[in-house]
């Protein structure tokens, strides 16, 4: 909502003081300004100049030559598009030098051999009104005492003015106006708001007899006021009203039309105006509409109803309007109409808000109406304040107004306790102070002590309740106000085990070398598939683009993509690790998505072996308890170079390489080694336990096994074997040498494993190491086949 | 008859041929083996002591002097060759090993944490000292957690603003990802009696079209107190401690008032600049006592405040980065910078 400090002023004079100083008030009532204007100042070097002589251009028929006094009595020559002026005229001149609101500098030019020295201006040149047809003709316009040469302004007695930018809040309807504005600056300056009367002239005509409302939805509309405007003439509104439509952003229209918006921004209330003989014997009924019934509204646009939609129809029935939306178009105002029937109404706002979200037909009226306009005086006021400039304007207005009641919000009384209101401020206000701070923005206060009756104002629909009022009582008391303080609080605050542990998590990688990636969740159609997973992702109904209209539901597609991104631009190799959520499909009977935190760590250039060294690492920092690898053929996945992570029996993840195939459809070169963990599973199963063992003040004996064993036999079963047989006195097991090759089969492979023996309570004799070297030797052979490399 | 003159004699005779060796040794070994010879079992010194007894008493006293005053030379001479030796060695080998460190073939490289995280470890960080929890929830919400829960019914104006993108589940506008963290909120009250002393930060979504001060997808942190005898002076009081622990002591807060449904009073929580203006940091009120009711708590009984703000603006205020995108674009000429 835009306001100038003058149309403030309007409903109360004594608002006063430096603009910024007053838009930080506006700014501390809740009024946040957006943007804040000097404006009535007109261009800088524009200076009022008289027309001397009219000269058709020699070589030109487009422009014509124009001699104008600027006022040092050297009249300059000025070549001009325009040909609106007469020999005398007064005009306003941008002078050399000037800088024209659009950013063009005025310099002498030559226009087909002629020379130019400065610019005869038309109003909207200067943003003085939106007229660009002609140059602006001044001659009754300027002041007593305007010379030739002064600042234009000056000449025009256009004082400087202040427009604020305001963003005005959903619970503050009143606030979409600048009479509301007004009120709620003049409470905090202290200063006093008033309405202006707004008196009409009418014709003896009554208004009885001419209009039939009926309301058949009193819930849809709460009042419904009209009356009938003879005598139209649809013309050019003034330059006075059309300047402050232009300067809140409104385009001027025509005289019918700027009036109604005028009186919308003044006083808050929209309004509608039927051409009176389109209507059949003058009947409107208010209803909701029935399925299928149909409009074509203003914009040319035939709409589909449904029966919440509120509509306004006619004596046959026919629709003429949307209620409080857009009205309907056979009804509209012509060049033609004579006759106009001037509604101003209250609506239901969540019908309004219904209607308007389903048509997708935002404007300004239907915003007020959605937020609850004023069911008081204030349509009433409205009414006057439209009759009163129409009339200014030539209309005739007929005796009186249809006023017709539906049902509007109750406004009883609401028991207002002090200390509540004091105990959700952190204030100490008696009574009386609040009663001070509510009255001057109109709530009505009746008693004291311990508890006051307020009665919220009509033009504060939002406004219902105790800890309403409360706002309102901390917002006029001024938030700065209030002594800030801390809460006694709880005990401690802290991080859960599984926060602590996901940071650990993500620490642990970073030490590794490894990026943390926060790729966006959506991925497009086709990705899933693209990396060999099924294509069942949750979609979205409306993405912004379709390459982002389904959630993942592995990290595998994301982190290809970066890989990608990188390699294409030459940053290569990368580790990187992601910890975020994946949504899996919704479970039996439940609405949302299976969501769940996974860990995915990508090792572009790097081949399985490194992602199980980083499993590996993460299962020291975290203590899972019993990890195994299972080889597994899994989605995405490269066949042979993949395991499933099993911890403690249960699958958690993934570990292993990632598909050539995959690669190639993801253009990403090289091999990519892959961890994927169900992080939340990990996090949230048995993991984190350690027990102290004394650490043995006894001497080790070393022993080295090679065996030799088929490609298809894991080193783990080698290991768990060797870790059976040596029991609590193998106090280490390292594989130091994989070996392929001359000496072995093809489909065989050497394991050498590095072991280390010692009891916590006496030195093993060599018998004892013997003993267990051949047990060891003796399960691996059992238990995979393997044999001691000869 | 062996004389002490003589057997001194002999002895100075062998004192000077284990200097001249000792002289040209230049290894331990060859030390250690003059060591031996000269000083050992065998060596001329030990068979001289052995011949004390067979002196005359007079003569065995001036004998034993001497051959003390020989083996003190020569075992000091021994230890003196034996460093002079270790020494040259040692400067030979660090002599041979020179390196130079700014040669560096490949290094081991720390990664990086994202910066959202950082930002978002640091916050945590703060508001676990300020007595708070942290919470989480999904990403992917209902209509009631989202809105409604939060007194946002189907027509509330304040329902478009939030420009929410749904998801293809459930009934028509049912679900939907999550267009602030307030749900978190809801899912906790729901669970846990106050009092309550969290904070929520995660992804958080509106139809915004990427561009570089707009992300689709974007973080908050929202926070939730609900106490006993909670005011909106604790609300601002906390909000200035935060500040002052997160960006100094200098930084100043200001609450305006402002609207949310699903808090009344409503403010806006603005900071101060170094050049004295304001900058709007995120929204905050006073839990609306529907919002308490709806996650069955009397707010007669409880009070509570809530605020929110985004996390990637911090992050993004802080190294004055000019294009948010390049927080998902995941590009490591970027990530590497922190």
């Amino acid at each position: 909502m835009k306001v100038t400090l003058s149309w403030l002023r309007e409903f109360a004079p004594d608002i006063a003081g430096d603009p910024d100083e007053l838009g930080e008030i506006l700014s501390s009532l809740g009024l946040a300004v957006e943007g804040v204007e000097i404006i009535g100042e007109l261009v800088d070097g524009v200076v009022l100049a008289r027309v001397l002589d009219l000269r058709a251009h020699p070589d030109a028929d487009k422009i014509q030559l124009v001699d104008v006094d600027p006022g040092d009595g050297n009249p300059l020559q000025v070549c001009c598009g325009a040909f609106n002026m007469s020999v005398g005229d007064l005009i306003p001149f941008a002078t050399v030098g000037t800088v024209m609101p659009n950013g063009m500098e005025i310099a002498q030019r030559e226009m087909r051999g002629q020379l130019s020295n400065g610019m005869c201006c038309s109003a909207a040149e200067i943003g003085f009104g939106s007229d660009a047809d002609g140059i602006l003709i001044l001659n009754d316009r300027v002041v007593d005492g305007a010379t030739l040469g002064m600042p234009l302004a000056e000449a025009l007695g256009l004082e400087a003015d202040v427009l604020w930018d305001l963003e005005v809040n959903a619970n503050r309807p009143d606030a979409l106006s600048v009479a509301g504005v007004a009120r709620d600056l003049a409470a905090a300056l202290g200063v006093k708001f008033s309405y202006p009367d707004y008196p009409i002239v009418h014709s003896d005509e009554p208004v009885a007899g001419l209009l039939d409302v009926t309301i058949e939805d009193p819930e849809l509309c709460g009042r419904f006021v009209a009356t009938v405007l003879r005598n139209i003439t649809v013309g050019t509104s003034p330059e006075w009203m059309q300047r402050r439509l232009t300067q809140l952003g409104m385009r001027p229209i025509n005289s019918i039309v700027d009036i109604s918006n005028y009186v919308m921004l003044e006083l808050g209330q929209p309004n509608h105006t039927f051409d009176l003989d389109t209507l059949v014997d003058g009947k409107l009924v208010v209803r909701r509409a029935q399925a299928g019934e149909t409009i074509e509204t203003l914009d040319g646009a035939v709409r589909h109803l449904e029966p919440s939609d509120g509509v306004i129809a006619d004596g046959n029935g026919v629709l003429v309007s949307l209620a409080g939306v857009m009205g309907g178009a056979h009804t509209e105002i012509s060049a033609s109409t004579r006759n106009v029937l001037l509604e101003m109404a209250w609506w239901d706002p969540p019908s309004i808000s219904r209607t308007v979200k389903r048509l997708n037909l935002p404007s300004e009226a239907s915003t007020r109406f959605r937020r609850g306009a004023d069911w008081g005086d204030n349509i009433s006021r409205a009414m006057r304040r439209f009759i009163q400039l129409a009339t200014e304007a030539g209309a005739v207005a007929v005796d009186g107004v249809v006023d017709v009641a539906g049902q509007t919000p109750a406004r009883e009384p609401v028991p207002v306790r002090v200390a509540k209101v004091n105990g959700l401020l952190g204030t100490t206000l008696t009574a009386e102070a609040m009663v001070a701070l509510l009255e001057p923005i109109g709530f009505t206060c009746a008693g004291s002590g311990e508890v006051i009756e307020v009665t919220v104002p009509t033009w504060r629909w939002d406004t219902e309740t105790e800890t309403d009022i409360a706002e309102e009582v901390g917002r006029m008391f001024g938030y700065e106000n209030i002594p800030p303080t801390v809460p006694k609080g709880p005990a401690a605050g802290g991080l859960s085990a599984y926060q602590q542990d996901r940071r650990l998590v993500r620490d642990v990688l970073v030490g590794l070398g490894c990026d943390e990636t926060l790729p966006m969740p959506f991925l497009a159609p086709g990705d899933l598939s693209r990396a060999a997973l099924p294509e069942d992702g949750v979609t979205l109904t409306n993405p912004l683009h379709a390459e982002e209209s389904v959630l993942r539901t592995s990290l595998l597609p994301g982190q290809l993509k970066a890989i990608a991104y990188n390699q294409s631009h030459r940053s290569d190799p990368v580790r990187f690790f992601e910890i975020d959520h994946v949504f899996l499909p919704a479970a039996e009977g439940q609405v949302l998505p299976d969501e769940r935190e996974y860990l995915a760590v990508a090792l572009a250039g790097e081949e399985a072996p490194a992602a199980v060294a980083i499993l590996d690492v993460l299962d020291r920092a975290l203590a899972l308890p019993n990890l195994q690898l299972t080889p597994a053929d899994l989605p995405g996945l490269h066949p042979t170079r993949s395991a499933e992570v099993v911890i403690a029996g249960r699958t958690r993840g993934q570990v292993g390489e990632v598909d050539p195939g995959v690669l190639a459809a993801y253009g990403v070169q090289g091999r990519v080694a892959w961890l994927q963990l169900d992080l939340g599973e990990v996090l949230n199963g048995p993991h984190g336990t350690r027990r102290y063992t004394p650490v043995s003040k006894f001497p080790s004996s070393d022993v080295d096994l090679a065996f030799v064993l088929a490609d298809g036999v894991q080193a783990a079963q080698v290991e768990a074997s060797i870790r059976k047989a040596g029991g609590s006195l193998l106090a280490g097991l390292e594989l130091f040498d994989i070996y392929r090759g001359e000496g072995l089969e093809t489909g065989e492979r050497s394991l050498t494993y590095h072991l280390r023996f010692q009891a916590a309570d006496r030195t093993l004799t060599d018998a004892e190491v013997a003993e267990l070297r051949q047990a060891c030797i003796q399960q691996v052979a059992n238990k995979t086949g393997a044999t001691l490399r000869s | 008859m062996t004389t002490a003159a003589a057997l001194t004699a002999e002895l100075e005779t062998v004192l000077a041929e284990a200097t001249t060796r000792l002289a040209a040794a230049d290894d331990l070994a060859t030390v250690a083996a003059i060591d031996s010879e000269f000083l050992g079992k065998k060596s001329t010194v030990s068979a001289a002591k052995q011949q004390l007894g067979a002196l005359d008493a007079d003569q065995r006293k001036a004998a034993g002097q001497a051959i003390n005053a020989i083996r003190e030379a020569l075992t000091g001479q021994v230890e003196a060759a034996r460093i002079r030796v270790a020494d040259q060695a040692r400067a030979e080998q660090v002599a041979a090993e020179r390196l130079d460190l700014t040669e560096r073939l490949s290094s081991i490289r720390r990664g990086s944490l994202h910066l959202n995280t950082q930002a978002r470890d640091r916050l945590e960080d703060v508001f676990v000292g300020m007595g708070f929890t942290i919470a989480e929830g999904p990403e992917v919400e209902t209509a009631w957690y989202n809105f409604e829960a939060l007194n946002i019914p189907e027509w509330h104006p304040a329902r478009g603003s939030f420009d929410t993108i749904f998801v293809n589940l459930g009934e028509p506008e049912e679900v939907m990802l999550r267009s602030h963290t307030s749900p978190v909120q809801i899912r906790t009250m729901e669970v846990q009696e106050p009092p309550i002393y969290i904070v929520a930060p995660g992804r958080t979504f509106r139809t915004d079209t990427a561009d570089a001060t707009h992300l689709p997808a974007f973080n908050q942190i929202e926070g939730l107190v609900v106490d006993r005898g909670i005011t909106l002076g604790d609300l601002a009081g906390t909000m200035q401690e935060f500040v002052h622990a997160f960006f100094g002591r200098e930084v100043k807060t200001r609450l305006r008032p402002s609207y949310f449904p699903f808090t009344e009073p409503s403010a806006e929580f603005d900071i101060s600049r170094p050049d004295g203006s304001w900058l709007e940091l995120g929204g905050c009120g006073m839990v609306h006592p529907n919002v308490l009711r709806n996650c069955g708590i009397d707010p007669e009984i409880w009070q509570g405040f809530a605020f929110g703000f985004g996390i990637d603006r911090l992050a993004v205020m802080r190294y004055e980065l000019d294009d948010i995108r390049e927080l998902v674009n995941n590009d490591v000429r970027f990530l590497h910078q922190f």
